[in-house]
């Protein structure tokens, strides 16, 4: 028998519910005191086709979701052939009885299949025939011996706004799943038991998390235009707005998304256009208004497989060395890529006083599979109480009032930044311009001038390489490989190393990269002299960080783990490509 | 009391010799100072093109941004600070090319803009190209056969779209440019001026020659600016006579800022900037867990 270790997966069409189900039953698990790692899966489309939720469980922290699956509800007939080859021996397959699945996919050695009047009992239960996702996830919950009082607290909750009835309805189907489930508990091996007195703990996805993150850190501004997987902040930052005091545009466009930020930003509000790389691509012409003008604006890039429209609902980390260069000419930015969850809330304050602190564009790269994956973390993870609001060099009123002579906007300073004030006040009276300007504001095409703003905006990237956080290390200090990663492939090759060394110790670390852009070089060196193999694992096709590496630092990467074709790794997939490549 | 000389730049217009924009310049002037509105309670938005260059001339806010966008950013900039008076003033070329979408979409907001659109009907800067405005058949660079494309007929698409202050003016009649930006700072929503730019450079058949003869006053036939329905008509008068002037004017639809729940207490830039209350996290993590 096996506690609380396993995958459970439930499959279906789009619409049919499987990932807002697959999450409630997520945090039904976390307030039963287990860890989790959520993981949907589905299509560019509205209704039918394939969606399945992935729902790793254990007592144990979980950075990223694995191939094997324990457990299979299928909702669709199309379910069952599409996973039964990653279902371990000892699992078991649901599914509906009212399916019609060939008799020749119900056969499988050490699997048993377990057909379940699903939308019968749905039907009778909550009078809806949608409701059979309650059902199955009862009785996963019946098989495993998970304690079904978790899993009603969660459908209490999540269905309130829909009513009594729904709600009764609900709670209703998953007790009849439950007990239906039981039935077959005995021959079923994998077990999921509550912990007593686990504290509680958050359950979140990466959008959640980075949104909560800009929220406290004083965002206040938001312009978008739905993009998957950009949206969802979109979505949160929506449903705060009124009550957080956020103004929250849906704009036309991307373009105009940008721009209002830009706006907002110029004016003194901290500004957010959350979108993805298609989006981005529309802001490219503002990047470069926002540089030359020095306005701080922050550009969240949720990364899906491109070029074009590419993937829309897919994973990829394509876009670091476009968002790098992106815009005309040369102007300083930041470029950060949270991995996790916990980097994806710092990053979302940290990147407005980064913004504001060097009146330049910060841009945060986040990606589909830390967008979307869920994962249980402890209340203190988010830790508000470090969270600040610096403003930078921002002139207060009374600073403005005291000012004696000319406000001069663009100001040569040694450290590049101008002391900033806003508009509304009888001293700040200047123009912004995105022609290149003297230290009023005034359009110059004068070299001096020209060379003395070019090198005033170029000499803020010596403090923000002051910001720069390391790489930071994971594992042992002495190993065979050294990898690096950046983005949320930080969780698959985190448990990839952990794997590596338990098998033999001394085998691997990993060096994982957030901040990018200034690129911390002496840092990275330094870390770097000690790696004897060094190999890249990345989603996409060029090796984007690898080069990045040897562009500042002159070291090439050994070897290269590439994947490219819109799922994220897993640990068992890049323990594959270890033999070869390491 | 706020005079002209209170908005008076300190760089000369780079502008050619007769060119519409210095009336243009000016009655903006005019207008601010008649409104009591200062330098620095109002900041205007530029794109570019000549007439985009127009805020670095007086004493004034503002952020000269870039092509087909200053709608876009100064709408953003309202939702900011809607303590501010926010005028974009830009070209054609801006305004109803590249800008048009944006235009159209700031109408519907009924957003406390008002946008001035330095018509010339061609494009100055880049050289002499034809515009969204400019007549067919129009021989230019990128024509040299002839415009194909009919031109856009702005304040029709503005009526159309909403808009709930639509008005034409020409600096060839100066106080009359002056007094409709006037009321159109005076109007609380999207406001629309279209002027009439004699560019006596690259379009020389439409600059002073072509309008004095042409141009009259709406006022003076007593049109009714809430017909909305005479007023688009009216849009379409071009030949003989080409009437300035408020097309159309509404009361009473709301703009954008006044219905955004988080404006209710004032504007966004005023309200305090602090870190979460604690109760405000506790909130946030219970829907987390």
């Amino acid at each position: 028998m096996t506690i609380n270790n396993m995958t459970i997966r439930i499959g279906g069409a789009a619409g049919d519910g499987v990932e807002s189900s697959g999450a409630g039953f997520c945090k039904a698990l976390a307030r039963g005191g287990l860890h989790v790692f959520g993981l949907p899966d589905y299509y560019s489309r509205i209704r039918g086709g394939h969606n399945f939720f992935s729902i790793r469980v254990s007592e144990q922290p979980l950075y990223s979701h694995t191939e094997r699956v324990h457990l299979l509800l299928a909702l669709t007939e199309e379910t069952v052939p599409r996973h039964r080859d990653k279902i371990v021996e000892g699992g078991a397959i649901v599914y509906d009885s009212r399916l019609k699945v060939p008799p020749e996919q119900l056969a499988a050695k050490g699997i048993q299949f377990l057909p379940i009047p699903l939308s019968d009992m749905a039907e009778e239960k909550a009078g809806i025939v949608l409701a059979r996702n309650t059902v199955a996830l009862g009785v996963a919950a019946g098989l495993t011996g998970f304690d079904l009082d978790s899993m009603q607290s969660v459908i209490r909750q999540n269905f309130a706004r829909k009513g009594r009835a729904v709600v009764d309805g609900n709670l209703a189907a998953a007790e009849a799943g439950y007990l239906e489930g039981q039935k077959y508990a005995a021959d079923f091996p994998f077990k999921l038991k509550r912990i007593p007195d686990a504290p509680p703990r958050m359950v979140v996805n990466g959008t959640e998390a980075f949104s909560l993150g800009a929220l406290a850190g004083g965002c206040r501004f938001v312009a978008g235009y739905p993009m998957t997987p950009g949206s969802p902040v979109l979505h949160w930052m929506a449903a705060h707005a009124a009550h957080y005091g956020v103004v929250l545009k849906h704009t036309e466009d991307e373009i105009a998304a940008v721009n209002m930020a830009i706006g907002a930003a110029h004016m003194g509000a901290r500004a957010l256009v959350p979108t993805s790389g298609g989006g981005f691509s529309l802001m490219v012409e503002a990047l470069g208004l926002a540089g030359i003008t020095e306005t701080p604006v922050v550009i969240y890039n949720a990364q899906r497989p491109g070029p074009s429209t590419g993937l829309p609902t897919r994973h990829e980390q394509g876009d670091m060395l476009f968002m790098l260069y992106a815009s005309q000419g040369e102007f300083p930015r930041f470029l950060l890529a949270p991995g996790s969850h916990e980097e994806c809330f710092v990053t979302g304050w940290r990147a407005f006083n980064l913004a504001e602190k060097y009146q330049t564009p910060a841009l945060v790269l986040s990606d589909h599979y830390l967008a979307v994956a869920i994962r249980t973390l402890e209340l203190e993870v988010f830790d508000f109480e470090v969270v600040e609001i610096d403003r930078g060099e921002l002139l207060s009123e009374a600073e403005l009032d005291a000012l004696e002579g000319e406000y001069l906007r663009y100001r040569i300073t040694e450290s590049g930044v101008s002391p900033r004030a806003l508009p509304g006040h009888p001293k700040a009276v200047y123009m912004a311009a995105s022609n290149e300007h003297d230290e009023r504001g005034a359009i110059t095409e004068e070299p001096e001038m020209r060379t003395a703003q070019v090198e005033k905006r170029q000499r803020k990237l010596v403090g923000m390489a002051r910001e720069m956080s390391s790489p930071s290390p994971y594992g042992p200090l002495e190993v065979e490989v050294t990898f690096v990663s950046w983005g949320s492939t930080y969780g698959p090759l985190r448990e990839a190393v952990d794997r590596l060394n338990a098998e033999q110790a001394g085998r691997a670390n990993l060096l994982h990269f957030v901040g990018l852009w200034p690129f911390p070089t002496e840092a990275v060196t330094a870390a770097l002299e000690s790696a004897r193999r060094l190999v890249t694992v990345e989603v996409n096709a060029t090796a984007q960080l690898a080069t990045l590496i040897r562009a500042n630092t002159g070291r090439s990467v050994d070897a290269k783990i590439l994947k490219y074709d819109g799922r994220p790794f897993t640990p068992e997939y890049i323990l594959a490509c270890v033999p070869e490549e390491v | 009391m706020l005079t002209r000389e209170d908005f008076a730049g300190r760089e000369r217009p780079t502008w050619c010799r007769g060119c519409g924009n210095f009336g243009i310049l000016n009655a903006i002037k005019m207008a601010l100072a008649e409104q009591e509105i200062a330098p620095h309670q109002v900041v205007m938005f530029t794109g570019i093109g000549c007439g985009s260059k127009l805020p670095h001339y007086m004493k004034v806010t503002g952020f000269h941004t870039i092509h087909g966008r200053s709608l876009a950013v100064a709408t953003g900039a309202r939702l900011a600070n809607h303590g501010l008076k926010i005028i974009a003033v830009h070209g054609d070329g801006d305004g109803y090319g590249m800008g048009l979408g944006h235009m159209l979409h700031a109408i519907r907001r009924n957003i406390g803009i008002v946008d001035i659109v330095q018509n010339n009907r061609v494009y100055g800067l880049t050289r002499g190209q034809y515009s969204p405005t400019s007549d067919p058949g129009m021989i230019t660079p990128t024509s040299p056969e002839g415009a194909i494309d009919r031109p856009a007929p702005p304040l029709a698409l503005a009526i159309t779209a909403g808009a709930t202050f639509v008005a034409r003016g020409y600096p060839g009649e100066l106080r009359h440019l002056a007094w409709l930006i006037g009321e159109a700072l005076q109007h609380p929503g999207y406001a629309l001026v279209d002027v009439l730019q004699p560019c006596v450079t690259y379009n020389r058949a439409s600059a002073y020659d072509f309008y004095n003869p042409r141009v009259y006053k709406l006022e003076e036939i007593g049109h009714d600016v809430t017909d909305k329905t005479a007023a688009w008509e009216l849009t379409y008068e071009w030949g003989e006579r080409i009437p300035i002037g408020i097309f159309y004017r509404v009361e009473g639809v709301p703009t954008y800022e006044e219905q955004v729940p988080a404006l209710k207490a004032g504007p966004l830039v005023k309200q305090p900037l602090g870190k979460l209350r604690p109760e405000q996290i506790e909130t946030l993590r219970a829907e987390v867990i």
